[in-house]
């Protein structure tokens, strides 16, 4: 029997996904039309003999959580649930304190996924290689190839090239070890727990001789990564599976934009059913686009590629959206244009209003180039980056919004260019 | 009775739009900026209009005989060689500057100035604070200011001298009078005043010819459209808009203070503030142009792009947006 985990973190994480974060759990954010998590979900479901999983993290128990918990075990008949941690205890932590629950029912073997990762989730394949390569109860990690200079914001792995021993792993290099990165997917046993547990131990030893600190280092918080990867690499435990099946990060709102892409374009085997096409009477789709049923869109509306169309959206005549994200409530009246954005949750934007953003995308050029997770400022200036309305935000007509972020609740009386609107 | 219209120049604020046409001859409200003032002293009782003209003369030349038969072109250099012309009768006659757009009074200014009976006239506007570039002046003037002109190089500009070297001398001879300008004016000159003076233009039509603006639902405030244009459904056209002949305006498009010259297409869903769009040129679908964007002969934007305050040369092809101000050469 196999169990899955998410890792889906709390308030004081996803900053960088502000001020979409505002409105619902980042792990909720719909990617491609639905919630991150769920790309998760569908890909846990689909492993044989994969019987529970269970969510860990910090946030407060909260409706929207509750609801899609509720959703999902429908959908997927599949007991789903989520355990709250006391306090943001790390990767390594989280799953140490749940043990227990991880632990019950006696899984051989059960995979670990951070939810801000975007991927074709190849778990059955981990399963496999697990399998296939000849210590079966080591642990493996995904791995993936990314090119030198970014590889260097990622957890670093260097490969025995003839059996995928992980030799060495170094978290975030400051110089370069090696283009194989982690891609935060894992296959664990439960002797995993040891090596938790072990350093848990010393944890608590190093705290009773230490001064006393401030109080926020605990001895439950471990991190998989820094704590555990490293120690492991090149005992004969760990191993990496590489795959050149499409990742990515999703840490900043652009790159929702991106994996909205991957996704969208990975429907066209796994949900040929959640891809729009051109119908009599309805609006022009060119290339990959999600809509949801209750959306509401005039047949001279054009949109795609790499569109997503929330619930209960109204799309008025003439209107173009290409790479944008438009959320549930939202309205785009006659002959607006929303290009690289994501709109908000009941925002409106008025006639011939023009919303735009800056594409984030890797380098096209590069097959191994990632997403850079940027940040907001650049010597003094705000990068150019995608157009975000907060929920609920009010574009009149006719104007422009040119690489901006809208906070929540706003009604604009003009046109705005690279600037946060608070 | 002659008039004396300065054209000269290669009209270079006017750019992009004069790297195409000389400046005389940009439709300024669907009909070129020279012929305005031709017409308007042919109502007056020119009949001998001189053309003062160094730039592309001979497309000047022909144009004119096209447009305006009885009037006759010459391309002498500055005033003082334009003296034997301007000097066979005894009459007054008219000078002006070509990038000046007004309600020309050339009637009233006439009239005044065979009131006080001296040698010349200068309109002026807001109680003399700005010179107007109309003026009448006697003969005797040229006669006079002789010793003055014929230094002047043949391409130095004519109306500073005017201005500087004349004016001054008539003044402490108190031979000049002004009269006060009613209505607008204009120094059409570069394409932000040439929008400007399109609006003040179309607000003197509303005034005194209402019939030729053009009206009806999709139409807002005060617009000018060809009889040959075609405006597609769904549009909203003003207020303050020129579109020339054979244009075509597909559906969805707004347009405000903007003059679209003869033979463009503005397609589908676009919004265009502030521009001039340049003769034979497209606008593609879902194109936002705004801040004295101006287009050049034959430019094509491509659908979905964004232009602020773009300076297009002529037969470009544009494929990125702009979004700051600058030159595409």
């Amino acid at each position: 029997m196999l169990k899955a985990i998410i890792l889906i973190g709390g308030p004081q994480k996803g900053t960088r996904f502000r001020p979409l974060s505002f409105e619902v759990p980042k792990p909720l954010f719909p990617v491609a039309g639905v919630p991150m998590l769920q790309h998760h979900i569908e890909a846990c479901v689909k492993v044989p003999n994969l019987k529970e999983i269970l969510l860990i993290g910090f946030y407060q128990p909260n409706e929207e959580l509750n609801r899609f918990l509720f959703n999902a075990q429908q959908e997927f008949k599949m007991p789903i649930r989520y355990l709250q941690e006391f306090a943001a205890l790390g990767t390594g932590g989280g799953i140490y304190h749940f043990r227990d629950q991880i632990l019950s029912g006696s899984p051989e073997a059960f995979f670990v996924l951070n939810a801000d990762v975007c991927s074709a989730f190849p778990l059955t394949e981990m399963l496999n290689f697990q399998k296939e390569h000849g210590e079966p109860n080591s642990f493996v990690i995904l791995g993936t190839t990314a090119n030198r200079k970014q590889s260097m914001n990622y957890g670093c792995i260097v490969e025995n090239e003839k059996t995928n021993e992980v030799l060495h792993y170094v978290e975030k290099p400051s110089t370069f070890v090696s283009d194989i990165i982690n891609c935060g997917i894992y296959l664990f046993n439960p002797e995993i727990f040891q090596h938790i547990g072990a350093v848990f131990q010393k944890n608590q030893q190093d705290m009773l001789l230490e001064e006393p600190t401030n109080g926020w280092h605990r001895a439950e918080a471990i991190r998989l990564e820094q704590d555990i990867f490293t120690s492991l690499a090149g005992q004969g435990k760990l191993y990496v599976y590489k795959t050149l099946s499409f990742w990515s990060q999703i840490k900043s709102a652009g790159s929702a934009i991106y994996a909205s892409r991957l996704y969208l374009n990975q429907y066209h085997t796994t949900h040929p059913e959640r891809l729009a096409s051109n119908k009599e009477g309805g609006p022009k789709i060119t290339g990959n686009v999600y809509i949801h049923p209750t959306a509401n869109i005039d047949p001279t509306a054009v949109l795609g590629p790499n569109v997503s169309i929330g619930t209960g959206v109204t799309i008025g005549a003439g209107v173009r959206v290409r790479e944008s994200i438009i959320l549930h409530g939202a309205t785009l009246q006659d002959q607006c244009c929303v290009l690289n954005s994501i709109v908000g949750w009941d925002s409106t934007i008025g006639k011939w209003s023009r919303v735009e953003g800056t594409p984030s995308d890797p380098n096209p050029n590069d097959p191994f180039a990632k997403i850079d997770s940027e940040t907001l400022f650049r010597d003094g200036k705000l990068t150019p980056s995608i157009t975000i309305l907060g929920c609920n935000v009010n574009i009149p007509s006719e104007v422009i919004i040119l690489n901006s972020i809208v906070l929540p609740h706003k009604d604009l009386n003009r046109s705005f260019k690279n600037q946060i609107i608070l | 009775m002659k008039a004396l219209i300065l054209v000269g120049g290669y009209g270079t604020r006017l750019r992009p739009l004069t790297l195409s046409v000389p400046k005389p001859l940009v439709e300024f409200c669907n009909k070129p900026i020279l012929l305005h003032q031709v017409e308007a002293l042919v109502k007056a009782g020119v009949n001998h209009v001189v053309l003062a003209v160094s730039y592309m003369s001979e497309l000047l030349e022909r144009e004119m005989r096209v447009q305006e038969q009885r009037v006759s072109s010459k391309t002498p250099g500055p005033l003082a060689l334009a003296r034997e012309l301007l000097n066979v009768d005894n009459e007054p006659f008219f000078v002006l500057n070509s990038d000046v757009i007004c309600d020309f009074p050339f009637k009233d200014l006439l009239q005044f100035h065979r009131g006080h009976g001296k040698e010349g006239t200068i309109v002026v506007r807001n109680h003399q604070k700005y010179v107007l570039y109309v003026t009448l002046v006697e003969n005797k003037v040229l006669k006079k200011s002789t010793a003055i002109l014929l230094p002047v190089q043949p391409n130095k500009k004519l109306p500073t001298s005017i201005e500087k070297e004349i004016f001054p001398v008539m003044a402490g001879e108190s031979h000049l009078y002004a009269m006060e300008l009613q209505g607008f004016w204009m120094d059409i000159g570069q394409p932000k005043d040439f929008l400007t003076g399109m609006c003040m233009y179309l607000h003197s039509l509303r005034q005194h010819a209402p019939e030729r603006l053009r009206t009806g639902p999709g139409f807002l405030g005060n617009v000018l459209v060809d009889p040959t244009a075609q405006i597609g459904e769904n549009c909203t056209i003003g207020p303050n808009v020129t579109i020339g002949a054979g244009v075509v305006v597909e559906d969805g498009v707004r347009i405000k203070r903007c003059t679209v010259l003869k033979g463009s297409r503005v397609r589908s869903h676009s919004w265009l503030e502030s521009c001039i769009v340049g003769w034979s040129s497209s606008v593609g679908q879902w194109v936002r142009m705004e801040n004295v964007t101006v287009l050049g002969e034959d430019v094509i934007v491509n659908d979905e792009l964004y232009l602020n305050g773009a300076n297009v040369l002529p037969h470009k092809s544009i494929n990125e947006s702009v979004p700051e101000p600058r030159i595409i050469m």
